[in-house]
């Protein structure tokens, strides 16, 4: 199988799922970059390359750079696809939700429910999000419990990019509005992709790495550091089951309970801000539905309670990392 | 009054509609003091010869969408008031399953894509379906209703800007009943709205909402010009608003001698009646038995409405996602 980056499979997903279904349509900011200059064409291929290629092979009217109008162009992708289309919109950075949630969390989330069940929405919200490119406060954070937390969305954040692929398939595919969030210091890792299309589906986590004495659940960005810190806790005797739950909404409580009731020792990593997180959501799924089966308290490493620092030595301590997981894992591996 | 000519059956037509929706309303609002319509609703009465006015120029295909104040507009594009009215009581016969009410009305069926209880919400939508039609060359045409107090919502003017950027075949039907909620709108607004649309150079045209005929003909170009590729128009219609806000206001903040003066002086359907005597085209008996046959089918709403069931508590729980696990 071929080693692609993240960014190429997302690319690959992209120019799949186009030319297969001339329903889906991509709106978003600078999308090919040089719209209406003199210059080269598709100059960007979007802020961080993900949408190369895809004006040559679809055109302007399917790829549409947009006026920098968060709020008219996801409310236009919104009525887009509640009148047929399968429109995948771009929020360059998740944090520029705040000037367009009503179109995501009023409109486009309750369409359905709202209408009797008679409207569907397929609507794609892919947007980067997550700290460690040194951009402050407003252009790094983990926003996903904001969406978990509203019904109607549905949340897929991948870790690598195998998922990556799969789980855009799926969203394009999907008849429900979906937030895809792609943690911008991924683009660059690497793995193995293959180059047929394949669907994820929603809600199955996966068992990253299988072990016996903590559990750790970590999503996005904080797999690779989840996989890190086990490693290093192999290497001191502690056998660490990590998942991905890959989506927070649908969350795949099945494994995550199966997993939790087997080991009884949980670390939940996030790297959004700590107070009604994943992180939290998840810790309450367990102490609600297995807390017989815990055999110490569930740990929790997250970002802190502030904003994301610009100087890189405090954005470095504001993202978890793998130290932080292995002394919360043992702090209770051997109670 | 224009002099415009429709055909017989046209004329009784718009009559029929704009009596409906204002009967519809008062109803509602008596039904309101019962207690049995749940919660609070916002009332299109004084408005109606805009919808009827727009809508006539639309098919069923043709795609509007609403603002909070969203029955007339409903109705104006041929959603069936017993659903209506059993949506307004929460009835599972209602249009939305007795899941949306008075403030989501929506009927995707004849192309009613909501009412909304976000102001200026709909504006953007819109330009999305405008933008489906355009796609799928269709020459569907797509309005979006909204009041003057969207005129001051940021996403009003975005939305100005991207349907004249992308060429969208939408019309922009701006209602100004000179209040949003109880502030006056000479108190909230700069400038001009017509001029703010100029400004994006989209043509705008400035229209009498209680003339059903000068409504008619500012849509018609506005219509025409959206069907035939030649993009976005805004309509500045000026109406009146009979009730206050919601159908709970005392709307003491306007004065008993204005309410008494706009209902005496701009009434759509005392207008309508007037002119068409003048000009001889319906008797006044054949109006007459317009209103005998809405009041009719009003009080069958009313009466399936309060006899048809309410949602099963299931219905709490679907509806949510076309498939979620």
């Amino acid at each position: 199988m071929a080693k692609k980056s993240f960014r190429q499979a997302l690319n690959e997903a992209l120019h799949s799922e186009m030319a297969r279904d001339p329903s889906v349509i991509m709106m978003g900011e600078d999308l090919t970059g040089g719209a209406g200059a003199k210059g080269v064409k598709d100059a960007w291929g979007g802020p961080f390359g993900v949408t190369k290629g895809l004006l040559d092979a679809f055109g302007p009217e399917r790829i549409r750079d947009t006026p920098i109008s968060e709020a008219a162009f996801i409310g236009a992708a919104a009525g887009a696809a509640l009148t047929g289309m399968r429109p995948i919109a771009e929020i360059m950075f998740v944090d520029f939700a705040g000037v367009c949630l009503d179109q995501i969390m009023n409109q486009a989330a309750k369409f359905r429910y709202m209408f009797g069940g008679r409207a569907k929405t397929p609507l794609v919200i892919r947007a980067t999000y997550g700290a460690g490119s040194r951009s402050g406060s407003q252009h790094t954070q983990a926003l996903y419990p904001i969406f978990t937390h509203i019904p109607g969305l549905k949340v897929v954040i991948p870790s690598n990019p195998y998922d990556a692929k799969g789980l855009l398939l799926q969203a394009i595919r999907d008849d429900d509005p979906v937030i895809f969030l792609e943690h911008k210091m991924l683009y660059d890792t690497v793995g193995e992709v293959p180059d047929a299309s394949y669907t994820i589906p929603f809600g199955e986590a996966r068992v990253v790495r299988d072990g016996k004495d903590v559990l750790i659940v970590a999503i996005g960005r904080m797999v690779g550091v989840a996989e890190e810190a086990a490693r290093q806790l192999a290497a001191d005797g502690i056998s660490a089951c990590v998942i991905d739950p890959r989506t927070t909404s649908p969350l795949d409580e099945d494994t995550l309970l199966e997993e939790a009731e087997r080991i009884g020792r949980v670390v939940i990593v996030d790297e959004a801000n700590p107070r009604c997180s994943v992180a939290t959501d998840i810790s309450a799924l367990f102490a609600d539905k297995c807390f017989d089966a815990l055999k110490a308290p569930i740990k929790l490493v997250t970002a802190p309670h502030t904003p994301v620092p610009y100087a890189p030595n405090l954005e470095d301590a504001y993202v978890p990392t793998p130290d932080a997981v292995v002394k919360a894992a043992k702090s209770i591996a051997r109670r | 009054m224009s002099g415009l000519q429709l055909p017989h059956d046209e004329l009784v037509s718009v009559y029929r509609t704009m009596r409906m929706i204002r009967r519809f309303e008062e109803r509602v609002m008596d039904e309101m003091s019962t207690g049995d319509i749940p919660g609070n609703t916002h009332l299109y009465a004084g408005q109606e010869a805009s919808a009827v006015g727009v809508c006539l120029h639309l098919n069923e295909d043709d795609y509007i969408s609403s603002t909070h104040r969203g029955h007339g507009h409903s109705i104006a594009k041929g959603v069936e008031i017993d659903g209506m009215m059993a949506e307004l009581f929460g009835k599972a016969s209602g249009t939305c399953g007795g899941k949306g009410g008075s403030q989501h009305i929506a009927d995707i069926r004849k192309g009613m894509l909501g009412a909304n209880g976000i102001v200026a919400a709909g504006a953007p939508i819109t330009c999305g379906a405008a933008l489906s039609a355009k796609l799928q060359g269709t020459r569907q045409v797509a309005v979006a209703f909204a009041g003057d107090g969207a005129m001051n919502e940021g996403v009003m003017s975005e939305s100005f800007n991207l349907a004249k950027i992308w060429n969208l075949p939408i019309v922009f039907a701006i209602e100004n009943n000179g209040f949003g909620e109880a502030t006056a709108n000479e108190h909230v607004s700069a400038g001009s709205f017509t001029r703010r649309a100029e400004s994006f150079d989209i043509p705008a045209i400035e229209v009498d909402g209680t003339d059903v005929f000068a409504v008619y003909t500012a849509a018609g170009e506005a219509v025409e010009r959206a069907r035939n590729g030649g993009g976005p128009t805004m309509l500045h219609i000026l109406v009146p608003r009979y009730y206050g806000h919601y159908s709970g206001d005392p709307d003491n903040y306007r004065t008993p001698e204005e309410k008494a003066a706009m209902r005496q002086e701009r009434d759509c359907l005392v207008k309508f009646r007037k002119h068409v005597k003048e000009v001889s085209l319906l008797d006044t008996a054949e109006l007459d038995a317009v209103d005998d046959a809405v009041e009719e089918e009003i009080d069958r709403a009313v009466a399936a409405a309060r006899a048809a069931p309410l949602p099963q508590l299931s219905a709490l729980l679907t509806d949510v996602y076309v498939k979620y696990l």
